[in-house]
């Protein structure tokens, strides 16, 4: 990897306004203009809510209201304790009349439990907690209103911010993306139109928190109302910088954006954070600063309601759970204009199609989009891929998406791994460029989620097989000890009728022998115990207290180990007996079994006159580590 | 109205456009096929204008050919036939051949050489996409082993022919070997000055066996006046199509690039070496096939590399190779052999330079599993 550049080169470069660029990438036409012209508007309430419990990754939260309950706008739904969880807020005052699992607005259509509230109009809110002097107050306290605010990454893919903030790492870019590449979405330009103060506020506090050496907020250049707003919000932090970015697709990926702004590649298995870098989207500051300022929690967010079968395309502000046909229906959707009624949720590279019009608004919803027939004509028909390799030319990755598809498709998952396909970010770039139209993205996804589960199944019968085995090692072993107990039984019998005379004489030799190790055994271990005198007193004593609690512990366990231990307090016996030896002057007669540094420990006593009170110390440290090792051994 | 909505669901569910992206560059297959074929308009004017009409014809022998045989052995393999067809590129396949060919060869070679490029080559490799070689190109190495006359016997630039012949005689002796009033091609092919014509490279190649110096040889009849230059305006016509299919981004510029690039190192070269019995550069720039074979020919995609590095060193071998060919071999041009012969190592040349992945330390590992 090319050596990355180090802080104060990138500074120069962007004091110049030179970029880098990341490779490959497309440019559609932007159609903006649709949505991007009038203020965000504000929808009325609906008269139903649908808010999912899982509106982001990470954990689920516990439910802390039941059916019948009356909330208010702001107050929280779910808790939890974990530090993934991020809670989700009634957006409205009403009654809660059912909570089941509905269709969720998730590209697998999967259903997830909703809490849906009847409102009544009135939108009473609950007694929010500004915190206005955040300078002065703990980090912890700041990073725990943020998480109270159920506040996740609103450009991507929802990852809790309070956990993203909690970062402990030094950081030199904190990046602000209000980026957008994704063609018709608005929302985060005319967010930044018109409320570039109270983003700049919420970077204040992000700013606070993280203490970055920079923050760079990157604003692709078909913005520039946005460019400008926001440039005036933040020219008196001087070690801000506002920084235009070439127009392209798909610029505003986390990974792309900080190539750009810094040259960094974030490693494969790595975070943002391992090249220095963090980065929130414009949207998430507005949410921050919402929640610290003025205490609210994250109950609404601006929505580009967009696409040629809508009559007036907008932003609205929707609170989160608004059903998507409450939005379109709101913009005027034209039913006629489509052949297939077809509402996108995200962008039209990204974005996913819905299945019902029920599906609510959620934290990460940017975009609804409806295309009109002719506008972003379905793909007819499949057709062979002819290797042009204008996929490989438009990847921001520098995949080769034609072999990822072959491999995806014949389900050689080993090679398409080596391809490196689970480090392919599904922007769709290299579908919207290939012209024999391969749904690429969609042969990816179908082959990621192959691998996870092969893996998933992989493990599950790994360990099933452990299990297993360790059971049949087991039966098996307990089978041969039964046996052997058997047989050995036998034999003694057929010994005691036999009874003969020679065998009695080889028992008694066995015993003898039995005794005599025995007793050698002891003998050490009293040695060793009582060996220590003088200065090893302190030492001794814990030996001591150790050695009787140790012995019976350890003549239950096996041989070998009782055989180790005994030769191991041998030679610490020995040693010590050396070194006093030593110590009193007397000459050194077990040289060959005391270690150098009982030599060493000698030889410095000679010429110190602090060295007995050393060797206390140390002998006191040696018995409390071989205490440690003794308890180790037991333990185990 | 629940019904109404499981319709919906399931529309949705089964169009594959669930799937993103929803937005499309509106350039499929066949659009990029027909650019192709209308880069190659003023290379095929040119021709045409200093070569008659032969080529026109041999176009559309090959063309109406590759449709029908694409269309039958779709149909015996029992695939869409539509849909195969509407992609065009049996026609590019065709096409590349017929302006490969001598414009007066007897229709049975054009025709013997699409039906091999598209039902062999193509076809029984699995059809577009799956087949390792270039189709022309294959068939027309088939066709140069298997019929040597047919296929090196070129006409003298109109300007320089005994006999002009229309449109009529064009067609009559490429369906029948002989003109309306009965003369063959070999009598076609004698020159003003009596010589029996062939291509530039030929004619060089044909007059170092006899000893002359390539300055001589340059100097003879054919490189002279409007004759030479039609030689070299046919490259012309080729190139101005080739950079706009680089406009277009139909191809992209390693792989002609590289090729012309390796063509003329490799010739400069030999030039260096001895220059009375090695061509320069420009030479091989402006006849033969190089033109047509580095922006239409080697760029098939299906056939070419598919890693960028890889492009340029399949560009490079295939120019090197075609002038050594042209230089040491026996056959008159070498496009079509350094295609194939580069063709079969496209799969080394891709493995070993696949592109390094964002984030990624090295270059991608190496099947070490094994
Ligand atoms: S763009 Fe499509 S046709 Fe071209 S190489 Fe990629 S997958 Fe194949
Ligand atoms: S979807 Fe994946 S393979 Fe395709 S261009 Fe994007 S990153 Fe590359």
């Amino acid at each position: 990897m090319s050596v990355f550049a180090d802080f104060d080169t990138i500074m120069e470069r962007l004091a110049s306004q030179r970029l880098w660029d990341f490779p490959g990438g497309v440019r559609p036409e932007g159609q903006k203009a649709l949505s991007n012209k009038h203020a965000i508007e504000t929808m009325p309430i609906p008269q139903k809510l649908f808010i999912p419990l899982k509106q982001h990754i990470g954990v689920d939260a516990d439910l802390v209201v039941k059916v019948g309950d009356y909330v208010k706008r702001g107050q929280a739904l779910t808790e939890s304790h974990n530090p993934f969880a991020l809670p989700v807020h009634a957006s409205s005052s009403g009654t809660i009349i059912e909570i089941a699992p509905k269709a969720s607005s998730h590209p697998s259509g999967i259903e997830e439990l909703t809490v849906v509230i009847e409102t009544d109009g009135k939108d009473d809110t609950v007694q929010y907690h500004p915190i206005s002097d955040y300078l002065n107050q703990p980090h912890s306290a700041l990073i725990e209103a943020i998480c109270k605010a159920g506040i996740s990454g609103m450009g991507g893919a929802g990852f809790p911010t309070h956990v993203k903030s909690s970062n402990v790492k030094p950081i030199e870019f904190l990046i602000i993306n209000g980026v957008e590449c994704e063609p018709y979405i608005s929302a985060d330009d005319r967010l930044m139109r018109e409320h570039a103060w109270q983003i700049r506020q919420g970077i204040d506090i992000l700013a606070h928190l993280l203490s970055p050496k920079q923050v760079l907020i990157a604003v692709e250049d078909n913005k520039p109302e946005a460019l400008k707003t926001i440039s005036i919000a933040c020219q008196q932090q001087t070690n801000y910088q506002v920084i235009s970015i070439p127009t392209k697709y798909p610029a505003g990926g986390e990974k792309q954006l900080i190539q750009v702004l810094t040259s960094r590649e974030v490693p494969s298995d790595g975070l943002p954070i391992d090249v220095g870098c963090l980065m929130y989207n414009v949207g998430t500051c507005y949410a921050i600063s919402d929640a610290i300022i003025e205490g609210k929690p994250l109950t609404e967010r601006v929505v580009t309601v967009t696409g040629k079968a809508l009559s007036q395309p907008k932003n609205i502000w929707a609170r989160i759970g608004t059903p998507v046909a409450d939005c379109i229906s709101a913009a005027g959707y034209d039913r006629d204009r489509q052949v297939n009624p077809n509402i996108i949720m995200g962008g039209p590279m990204m974005g996913f199609t819905l299945r019902s019009g029920q599906c609510p608004i959620i934290k990460t919803t940017n975009c609804l989009l409806a295309p009109a027939a002719k506008e972003l004509p379905t793909i007819e028909q499949e057709k062979p891929c002819i290797r042009c390799s204008a996929c490989a030319d438009a990847c921001p990755v520098s995949l080769l998406p034609q072999q990822l598809f072959w491999y995806s498709k014949s389900k050689d998952y080993d090679v398409a791994e080596e391809y490196n396909l689970f480090d392919c970010i599904e922007c769709g770039a290299c579908a919207y460029v290939c012209p024999s139209e391969i749904p690429l993205v969609h042969y990816y996804r179908m082959a990621k989620a192959d691998i996870r589960q092969q893996q998933l199944d992989k493990e599950k019968s790994e360990k099933a097989r452990i299990r297993f085995e360790s059971r049949k090692a087991r039966l098996l072993a307990e089978k041969k000890a039964r046996e052997e107990k058997h047989r050995q039984a036998a034999a003694a019998r057929k010994n005691a009728m036999k009874s003969d005379g020679s065998n009695a004489k080889d028992k008694i030799a066995a015993a003898l022998a039995r005794a005599k190790a025995k007793k050698a055994q002891q003998a050490t271990i009293d040695k060793s115990a009582n060996d220590k005198s003088g200065n090893d007193q302190l030492a001794s004593n814990q030996s001591v207290t150790n050695n009787p609690e140790q012995t019976p512990a350890n003549t239950k366990e096996n041989t070998p180990d009782k055989n180790e231990k005994i030769a191991a307090a041998i030679a610490r016996a020995k040693a010590k007996k050396a070194q006093q030896k030593m110590s009193s002057d007397i000459p050194l007669e077990k040289s060959a079994e005391s270690n150098e540094q009982v030599t060493d420990n000698n030889n410095n006593q000679s010429g110190n006159a602090l060295s007995k009170k050393e060797k206390i110390a140390a002998a006191v440290a040696r018995a409390k580590a071989k205490k440690a090792a003794q308890q180790k051994n037991n333990d185990s | 109205m629940p019904k109404q909505k499981r319709q919906l669901n399931k529309k949705i569910m089964t169009a594959k456009s669930s799937s993103s992206p929803h937005h499309h560059i509106q350039r499929g297959t066949g659009a990029v096929m027909r650019i192709v074929m209308f880069a190659c308009i003023p290379g095929i004017a040119l021709q045409t204008f200093f070569f008659g009409y032969g080529i026109l014809i041999q176009v559309l022998l090959a063309m109406a050919t590759a449709v029908i045989a694409e269309a039958t052995i779709l149909e015996l393999r029992k695939k869409p036939v539509e849909h195969a067809l509407k992609d065009c590129s049996a026609l590019v396949a065709g096409l590349l051949l017929a302006i490969c060919l001598p414009p007066l060869a007897p229709w049975w070679i054009v025709v013997i050489g699409t039906c091999f490029a598209v039902v062999i080559v193509k076809q029984l490799y699995g059809g577009l996409g799956y087949n390792l070689f270039n189709p022309a190109m294959a068939a027309y190495v088939m066709l140069l082993i298997s019929f040597p006359v047919q296929m090196t016997s070129w006409l003298p630039p109109a300007v320089l022919a005994e006999q002009t012949i229309g449109l009529k005689d064009t067609v009559y002796i490429i369906l029948t070997g002989y003109t309306s009033n009965g003369y063959n091609l070999d009598q076609l092919r004698v020159a003003a000055d009596g010589l029996t014509m062939a291509t530039p490279l030929d004619h060089v190649k044909t007059a170092l066996t006899q000893n002359l110096t390539v300055e001589e040889a340059i100097n003879s009849e054919i490189f002279r006046g409007s004759s030479g230059i039609g030689w070299s305006l046919v490259a012309l016509g080729y190139l101005i199509g080739g950079l706009a299919l680089l406009k277009l981004k139909i191809i992209n510029w390693h792989i002609p690039l590289s090729m012309i690039m390796g063509a003329v190192l490799c010739a400069s070269l030999l030039y260096l070496i001895d220059n009375s019995i090695y061509p320069g550069p420009w030479f091989h720039i402006v006849n033969g096939s190089l033109i047509v074979g580095a922006f239409f020919i080697a760029t098939d995609p299906v056939s070419a590399s598919t890693t960028n590095n890889g492009r340029l060193i399949f560009g490079f071998a295939i120019g090197m190779w075609t002038i050594i060919i042209r230089t040491f071999g026996n056959y008159p041009d070498a496009i079509a052999f350094s295609v194939i012969l580069m063709n079969m190592a496209v799969p080394l040349i891709d493995y070993y330079t696949r592109p390094r992945t964002y984030g990624h330390k090295v270059k991608a590992k190496s099947i070490s599993k094994e």
